[in-house]
């Protein structure tokens, strides 16, 4: 398949901070790419290049055929961008805000309201309000109506739920599938390991460089080693024993549980694990096998990372 | 062990014709961690700013650190540490200024705040970036700098709105640990997070619905009331409900 975003070997830096280090990749249409990577991993500068906004120190990219540098007027009025701050005018009400954006791209919000009306439906009862004054999940649904209404080609999306609600973000993730399916490729960055998930590929960034980029299905089973999830009441007196058993390759807390990461399952390890519990903890336990999620793939990549 | 550090009493606050905060009552025992979720616009910014002295309500009644949220907010300010995801630190500042600023905002001694500024220094290992722009420095050291700092006055009590959003999963969970220490220390944690992991993380948590608590507890008493395994289920119940 011709890929719709091609970026060779991007770089950027910020006088001795490497920004961005030797970047490649490919968007396909109908497919959701996601970064997935904190604050400060070069998420923001990889999406002002590909936006035009940014000149990259080396390197190429290419949106729709058209060159980030020499055509960047044809790429500005042909995409959709979100930025990661709010940048609508608080001051203009939900609906000037949009058909704002809809005029200066020469278009009106009758014309694409087809494109919007997904998520405008949810705006619609605040459609007076300024939009300085709606809540952080409003806010994000009127910046996406607003980068969608002169129907671009492809959505630039710069951590759109960063500050979000879980349920918010759940609910925004649905109208980004939606908008896919109607045949708008999306290029999104999050700091949230869960949406990753919800993304056809993605890409995991950190420190300026793309980690790993596939499925997030294939990213997951191919976890290496072996997950335990220890449940106790006492999760940080058990965490300070764990971190000290040998061969043990990391011990994270996640939500209810302690994960466990050992590069094989042997019954040895697990004995020990056991033993040293039974020993030391008040209270009952309990030892389960599971399946990685994606945030536990993520620590992964990160530990090998800074053993490099 | 029960003794109340905050103690809310039909608190409201109306902006216009919106109720922000629609007469919530709860308390808040010493020595706890305590999370404070729910969904945007549901009141928690609100709700927080009253309890840190920084807004009147309109009616009902609250104590802060046995302080009074109408006649006595100048003590609560005294008496309690605030870190907030969006503001905390002085990008403009060197690491050291904006320690010496915030202990010295507290009515610190010279003594105290060098005694205290080294010790953050020390152990946050930053005693090499002492005069760096804290602009400079990565996200999740400024957000763990700016915890030690919101604490530096050793606060009964410390506030911490969306501490960790936007900062990588390991440095996540060192704040948690850092959470904790406090906590072990005898400083009571009101904490708001988006980060649902986190709730768990919580000795007990409430969830406010436009404008009300919808529930609090412990994690565990929440997921058992609602039959679920996960604090979103929770969370989505409650929203649901409250569509019906």
């Amino acid at each position: 398949m011709q890929s719709f975003i091609s970026a060779k070997n991007l770089s950027k830096s910020y006088g001795d901070t490497l920004a961005l280090d030797d970047v490649s990749f490919q968007v396909y249409p109908n497919e959701i790419v996601g970064f997935i990577g904190p604050d400060g991993s070069g998420k923001s500068t990889l999406f002002q290049i590909l936006t035009t906004l940014l000149i990259p120190d080396s390197g190429s990219a290419t949106i729709a055929g058209f060159d980030t540098g020499r055509d960047f007027p044809k790429i500005r009025s042909s995409i959709g961008y979100m930025p990661g701050r709010f940048s609508l005018y608080p001051d203009l009400s939900v609906e000037e805000n949009l058909r704002f954006f809809a005029n200066i791209f020469g278009s009106s919000i009758e014309e694409n309201y087809e494109m919007i009306k997904g998520v405008y439906t949810l705006l619609a009862p605040f459609a007076k309000r300024k939009a300085g004054a709606l809540s952080g999940g409003m806010k994000q649904k009127l910046a996406l109506c607003c980068a969608l209404i002169h129907k671009p080609l492809v959505l630039f999306l710069d951590e759109p739920t960063t500050g979000v609600d879980a349920v918010s973000r759940t609910e925004f993730w649905d109208n980004l599938v939606q908008i896919r399916d109607g045949g708008i490729p999306i290029v999104v960055s999050t700091p949230y390991m869960d949406e990753a998930t919800r993304c056809d590929r993605v890409a995991m960034i950190y420190g300026g460089k793309i980690m790993q980029m596939d499925t997030p299905e294939y990213i997951i089973a191919n976890y290496q080693g072996s997950l335990l999830a220890i449940r106790t009441q006492e999760r940080y007196l058990a965490k300070q024993l764990l971190s000290q058993i040998k061969g043990i390759d990391s011990v994270f807390t996640f939500g209810d549980a302690i994960h466990i990461s050992l590069p094989e399952r042997t019954e040895p390890i697990i004995d020990e694990i056991d033993a040293v519990l039974q020993r030391e903890l008040s209270s009952t336990y309990s030892i389960t096998e599971i399946l990685p999620n994606f945030e536990d793939c993520f620590l992964q990549f990160m530990r090998q990372k800074s053993h490099e | 062990m029960n003794d109340a550090i905050i103690s809310a009493n039909k608190l409201t606050r109306i902006f216009g014709n919106f109720t922000a905060v629609d007469g919530i009552s709860f308390e808040v025992y010493k020595g706890e961690v305590f999370g404070f979720l729910g969904a945007n616009g549901a009141g928690k910014t609100t709700a927080m700013r009253i309890l840190c002295g920084l807004l009147s309500p309109s009616s009902g009644s609250a104590s802060v650190c046995g302080y009074d949220v109408y006649r006595q907010s100048e003590q609560i300010k005294m008496n309690i540490g605030y870190m907030s995801q969006r503001f905390s630190l002085f990008d403009d500042l060197s690491v050291w200024d904006n320690i010496s600023f915030y202990a010295g905002i507290y009515q610190m001694t010279s003594a105290q705040i060098k005694q205290a500024g080294t010790k953050i220094l020390h152990e946050l290992e930053l005693d090499t970036y002492k005069r760096r722009l804290v602009g400079s420095l990565p996200l999740g050291w400024k957000q763990k700098l700016a915890f030690a700092i919101a604490i530096i006055h050793r606060p009964q009590l410390v506030f911490l709105d969306e501490p960790t959003g936007g900062v990588d999963p390991i440095t996540r969970r060192a704040f948690w640990d850092m959470i904790y220490q406090a906590a072990a220390e005898g400083i009571t944690v009101f904490v708001t997070t988006h980060y649902l992991d986190e709730a768990e993380y919580c000795d007990r948590i409430s969830i406010m619905v436009k404008g009300k608590i919808g529930a609090l507890g412990t994690p565990k008493e929440l997921k058992a009331a609602y039959h679920t395994d996960s604090i979103y289920n929770v969370i989505l119940s409650l929203a649901r409900g409250d569509e019906s």
